[in-house]
């Protein structure tokens, strides 16, 4: 009988553990912006009013509920900025994703083929940048790619432009960092996938009058999709939502939604306005999530 | 034992085909002096064969043997160090395997897992350029072949490891090849199920008319499915020949003992008397008598005498006199197998012998026992003289 409660206390703990988790620092906080977005911006602290205040009384507090509105959800597609903010973000963020994915699978692929014994060595040094706070490498960047600096200084040198290349506080410099930063976690899924793939299916393409290139477009491709998908997910939705690259490596006419985010936040003081950015960014990329899951539980049936 | 007798008949029906033995043949496949190294080791080591069109050909050896390279430098998976390997009389060592017209059907099957039945048949023919309509008839046809009608829309992971296989089979079969690899294909199959499918593929190879080269460490396979057998031993062919020439006479007791049962005994080359050699056993001072056959031994050598189990007779009693090859000893174990018993004798000098009793009646007048005295012999023909 002990047992058998033990292993109940045992399963709900195993449950109620991340529950608890999920609950007290996602549901919670996520409530309490969505809360904040359906409120007025007042000058007074906290900056936006109704506040709930149960020591009111139930009239009071049913009172404030009935104040709150979608009104900042309506401004949001009033003024074009929110709706530029978001399309330059997923425009910056999908070019990167592409660049991203171009450049890592052909090193996710020589890791998946290099010898079993070098494979732990090369994923330790596509993780090792991680060693290094984020921000110190997204402002060494700056140094790199500033008009006097070392990628100017390297190409002036070497003859091959007359004039620096005005690359910092572009939405280029923004692309670069974005690149730079997110390539692990493009590399890494790819790197897996690829992996476990049986190199005989190859073999058998081949076998079977398939030249390499085309093995590799209809075999390896194909078997690499789960890691193609997961890569881009993992690098496009932060990117999307990035602020510190775009605010050090980006001008001041870059526009991405964590900026503009940023500055409602924080220059406006409008906390409400900035919530409701936050929720409509948050929806927003709930739906390639959404398709990203759908196709794991797809993956997961096929491996059964 | 029963695949043995199989074959034989099977060997009945098919007696008329022996390329090999018509020195006018050209061969399809010609391995002439391959040689293939890992490293240090060679895996294949100057290897020469001749394989012909229609023919079943089985390598067969222990793992490690340089059968499965062997087959990969037919397929194009390797490039030979040294040596050719000829097609149809064409050297084509330097040819990647997409251009070569040989399929293989893997141990593994390498079905692709992203592709349905279907779409997996259709492989080869698609990257052969075949039009649509003759792909789709030949996809028919090939699952029919394979008894898998209306199981094309499925995923190779929804099917069950019998039906993996013939996916496989029909697969490497769909771009009718001139020559088909068979690469330990039944290796993932129960015992049951094994047998059934050897007899098919035999089938198929016959109604085919197609050159089937098959890969395999077990020899009854081999010796059920194949017109010829080479056994492999360290990357050299150790000996070439039909399954009743690999059993009856084998050239080395390296093929004797990985073919099935059989006792060795060592002993000194003493002489001959007419076709017989006799040979003075080493640990028994015996003097036994076995055709001499082709080995060229000198008086004084080393040899030994092979000697089957079925080919050796027991009895509870002591022979007649003039019996030759005569041994005695005490029965050491008895392994019943239903149509017949195997009986290990221990003999008087350590050294243990083996022989099968068919059990043809159900009441044997006197059964043999444990520990009971028992009297062997072989006839002179039965025993094979091997000088290595």
């Amino acid at each position: 009988m002990a047992t058998q409660r033990n292993t109940r206390l045992g399963r709900l703990a195993l449950i109620g553990v991340p529950a608890l988790w999920l609950t007290l620092f996602v549901a919670v906080p996520f409530a309490i912006v969505v809360r904040i977005s359906l409120s007025e911006s007042v000058i007074a602290m906290p900056p936006y009013e109704p506040v709930f205040d149960l020591s009111a009384g139930f009239a009071a507090f049913a009172e404030a509920l009935g104040r709150l509105d979608f009104d900042k959800f309506v401004f949001l597609t009033t003024d074009p900025l929110y709706l530029e903010s978001y399309l330059s973000s997923i425009r910056i963020a999908g070019l990167s994703t592409a660049i991203i994915l171009a450049v890592g699978y052909p090193i996710a692929y020589a890791m998946a083929r290099a010898p079993k014994g070098t494979q732990p060595l090369l994923v330790m040094l596509v993780v090792l940048p991680f060693w290094t706070s984020f921000l110190i490498r997204v402002y060494a960047w700056m140094g790199i790619l500033a008009r006097d600096g070392f990628l100017n200084q390297a190409l002036g040198g070497l003859g091959l432009i007359s004039e620096p290349l005005d690359i910092l506080s572009t939405d280029t410099a923004v692309m670069i960092g974005i690149v730079y930063s997110y390539l692990p976690f493009m590399v890494l899924p790819l790197y897996a996938s690829l992996e476990k793939m049986d190199l005989s299916l190859l073999e058998a393409a081949a076998d079977l009058g398939c030249p390499p290139w085309q093995a590799f477009w209809r075999i390896t491709v194909p078997l690499s999709l789960p890691g193609v998908v997961a890569g881009c997910l993992l690098v496009f939705i932060p990117a999307v939502g990035e602020f510190v690259i775009p605010d050090l490596l980006g001008g001041s006419d870059t526009l991405m939604i964590g900026k503009t985010l940023w500055s409602e936040f924080f220059s406006n003081r409008d906390w409400p306005v900035a919530s409701a950015v936050a929720v409509v960014l948050l929806v927003a990329l709930l739906v390639p999530i959404g398709i990203y899951q759908h196709m794991q539980a797809r993956q997961l049936e096929a491996d059964r | 034992m029963a695949d043995v007798i199989r074959q034989q008949q099977l060997g009945g029906v098919r007696r008329e085909f022996a390329p090999w033995t018509d020195p006018a043949a050209a061969p399809l496949i010609r391995f002439d002096a391959v040689t293939k190294r890992f490293g240090d080791v060679a895996a294949v080591d100057g290897v020469s064969l001749d394989i012909y069109e229609r023919e079943f050909f089985a390598l067969l050896g222990p793992s490690g043997c340089g059968k499965t390279t062997l087959m990969r430098l037919l397929a194009g998976f390797e490039t030979p160090d040294a040596g050719r390997v000829l097609l149809g009389g064409e050297d084509i060592s330097a040819v990647p395997p997409h251009l070569r017209p040989v399929n293989m059907m893997f141990q593994s099957y390498a079905l692709f897992p992203h592709m349905s039945v279907a779409a997996n048949i259709a492989f080869g023919p698609k990257m052969d350029g075949w039009p649509r309509a003759r792909v789709d008839a030949r996809v028919g046809q090939m699952l029919k072949l394979v008894q898998l009608d209306g199981l094309g829309a499925r995923k190779p992971h929804q099917l069950s490891g019998g039906q993996r296989q013939r996916v496989a089979l029909a697969r490497s079969l769909a771009k009718s090849p001139k020559v088909l690899l068979l690469d330990e294909p039944m290796a993932a199959l129960d015992k049951k199920l094994r047998e059934e499918t050897q007899f098919e593929l035999m089938h198929i190879q016959y109604e085919l008319g197609m050159t089937f080269v098959i890969v395999t460490h077990d020899q009854e396979e081999a010796m059920t499915v194949a017109d010829r057998i080479g056994v492999m031993d360290k990357g050299r062919l150790v000996q070439v020949g039909t399954p009743a020439e690999i059993y009856e006479q084998p050239n080395s007791r390296y093929v004797a003992d990985f073919i099935g049962d059989v006792t060795l005994f060592k002993g000194t080359l003493e002489g001959r008397d007419g076709d017989v050699a006799l040979v003075r056993e080493r640990t028994s001072g015996v003097l036994l008598r076995a055709l001499a056959g082709m080995a060229d031994a000198a008086p004084g050598a080393t040899v030994w005498i092979a000697v089957r189990p079925e080919k050796a007779r027991i009895s509870p009693d002591p022979l007649p006199p003039d019996t030759p090859n005569v041994l005695s000893g005490e029965v050491f174990d008895i392994a019943y197998l239903g149509d017949l018993s195997i009986y290990k004798v221990r003999r008087p000098d350590g050294t243990f012998m083996k022989a099968s009793q068919p059990n043809a009646t159900r009441l044997v007048e006197r059964p043999i026992g444990w520990d009971d005295k028992v009297w062997l012999s072989f006839a002179p023909e039965a025993g094979v003289l091997l000088t290595r």
